[in-house]
């Protein structure tokens, strides 16, 4: 079997004093689904943005394609064909939408009009938004252009940080539907984290469940549904 | 009438240069939320290397007329952004992700390095130029008393809205301007996105420094007189117009530059000429009390 796209090898992180993560070790295959579930707190968002060398990894090693990228600066990282969909989206408030797209495309070294078709055909609501301000978009709106933003980079790797907190079910579904067809037609490769674990662990080839800083289950996206203590902890007994 | 008239056009040559420098404040304070003060001193040494210049090339007899004037913007332009860079660099960047007061600290030792470098490099006397660009068109006549518009101060405007419609054009419609929009919005945002963002600030600062030198060569040709301590009034002055119009707002400081210009002008002709400085201050205390956010800045929640 090939190596992994996105290997994380006991990398540990922490703000100060505050131990974020402790000896995580995950891997994503090129043209996976990766959905990482865990509680509010329990280093989610640490991981992606350690991934992207802020905070760094204080112990072991990331590599991205087989490069090891654990030193790297954060903006060099991000030229590697990685893209991250951030905690709390990001939107650049007083640029447009148009212009928060083109910062995407900004440092990849392609021609952004073949990828702006893309994603307004993905999600044609930007289309119509796209002289708007970015910090007037509804949150939904946002979403989606946190998400065509991180696209038009043309990344392999998509990181996404809780797309669903926030959004009400219909659009959390046309989101899901979206990164579920991005990966089936243009086998992007993504790593998802969420809070709200059953419709991402569906949507996913396979898990890992983080637990205050360490992974405590991995498996199979379906399977680690089935399980008793993910049900309980993550689904609230609904669904 | 034909007095006031008079100062209008005084009021807008002057008030241009301060524009010019304030815009430099603003976009720094825009990119690392700190008041650069020796930024006044950058204006300061954008006006001694045109000194400089226009000794060689002109004294020298080498050029004269428009071109040389051109020649000494650029150089002084040039050099000036390498200083710009410099204190960045060396002041600046190492306290980045200290705490709060400590760039505010370092810039203020640059302001003093920097005037103390120039008065030991130069000599404290002042130094006097020849006008290079005399003469002048008369506006209007009325009775005894002649408006001048001088050569000298339509070429300051032309200057300056030339360079400000570049500038302009650079930060709305250039990658490098979104870049610095983006850092300016969200910094960490824009990192995630590949900006290297260290050197869009570095840029910056280069920017800042060329428009200030801009300022300084106006200034130098128009009042012929510059020493090592132009700098400081000017600067304040310059910053009262930033926070007039708004500190973050670059059509702000402009329009705070025109105001500050106009009204010391008209302070000066119609109440002291003693007292022109004490206007920039009081109105520098009154904004801050009473506008905090300036004409045109927004209102927004302190970012940390
Ligand atoms: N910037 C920060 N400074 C200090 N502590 C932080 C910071 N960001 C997160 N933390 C802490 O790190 C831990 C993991 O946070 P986070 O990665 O945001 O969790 P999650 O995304 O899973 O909700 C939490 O205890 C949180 O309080
Ligand atoms: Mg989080």
């Amino acid at each position: 079997m090939s190596a992994p796209m996105l290997a994380i090898e006991a990398v540990s992180a922490a703000y100060g004093a505050v131990q974020a993560l402790r000896e995580v070790s995950l891997e994503v295959r090129a043209k996976e689904i990766v959905t990482l579930v865990g509680a509010n707190g329990a280093g989610k968002s640490t991981l992606l943005m350690t991934i992207c060398g802020d905070p760094r990894a204080r112990t072991g090693r990331i590599l991205f394609e087989g490069r090891d990228i654990t030193r790297l600066p954060t903006h060099q990282i991000m030229r590697l064909g990685l893209a991250q969909v951030p905690e709390g989206r990001r939107v650049f408030p007083r640029m447009s939408v148009m212009e928060n797209l083109l910062m995407g495309a900004q440092v990849a070294g392609h021609d952004p009009a073949p990828l702006l078709e893309q994603v307004f055909a993905l999600f044609p609501r930007l289309k119509e938004r796209q002289a708007q301000r970015g910090g007037t978009l509804s949150g939904g709106e946002q979403q989606m252009l946190a998400i065509g933003r991180a696209l038009m980079s043309k990344p392999r790797l998509l990181l996404l940080d809780e797309p669903s907190l926030g959004l009400a079910p219909l659009i959390v579904r046309q989101i899901f539907a979206a990164i579920r067809d991005l990966n089936e037609r243009e086998g992007l490769t993504v790593l998802l984290v969420e809070q709200n674990a059953y419709q991402a662990l569906r949507l996913a080839h396979r898990g890992y469940v983080l637990v205050n800083g360490r992974i405590t289950l991995a498996g199979a996206g379906q399977d680690l549904l089935a399980m008793p203590e993910v049900r309980d902890a993550y689904l609230g007994g609904g669904h | 009438m034909a007095y006031a008239l008079q100062q209008l056009i005084n009021g807008i040559s002057l008030g241009m240069i301060y524009g010019l420098i304030a815009v430099g404040y603003t976009m720094v304070y825009g990119i690392i939320g700190m008041i650069n003060f020796a930024h006044g001193d950058i204006f300061m040494i954008g006006a001694f290397i045109a000194l400089i210049s226009i000794v060689m090339l002109v004294s020298g007899g080498i050029m004269e007329g428009p071109a040389a004037i051109l020649i000494v913007l650029l150089v002084s332009m040039c050099v000036t952004s390498l200083y710009g860079w410099t204190v960045e660099r060396i002041a600046y960047r190492p306290l980045r992700g200290s705490f709060r007061l400590a760039p505010l600290i370092s810039a203020i030792g640059m302001s003093i390095v920097l005037q103390n470098y120039v008065q030991v490099a130069q000599g404290a006397r002042v130094k006097p130029i020849e006008p290079l660009v005399p003469g002048g068109v008369t506006v209007m006549q009325a009775e005894a008393f002649v408006v001048q518009f001088s050569f000298m101060q339509m070429m300051i405007i032309a200057v300056t809205l030339a360079v400000l419609a570049v500038f302009t054009w650079l930060v709305t419609r250039t990658p490098l301007g979104r870049a610095m929009r983006a850092c300016e919005q969200d910094r960490k945002m824009a990192g995630l996105l590949g900006i290297d963002t260290d050197r869009t600030i570095s840029l910056t600062f280069v920017i800042g420094a060329s428009l200030a030198a801009v300022a300084g060569t106006m200034y130098l040709l128009r009042y012929g007189v510059i020493d090592f301590y132009i700098g400081f009034l000017a600067g304040v002055k310059a910053f009262t117009a930033a926070v007039l119009g708004g500190i973050g707002s670059l059509p702000g400081a402009v329009l705070g530059g025109l105001l500050i210009g106009l009204i010391e002008t008209f302070w000066s002709a119609y109440f002291s000429v003693q007292y022109k400085d004490v206007a920039a201050f009081s109105i520098l205390a009154i904004v801050l009390i009473f506008m905090p956010t300036g004409l045109l800045g927004r209102a927004e929640v302190e970012k940390v």
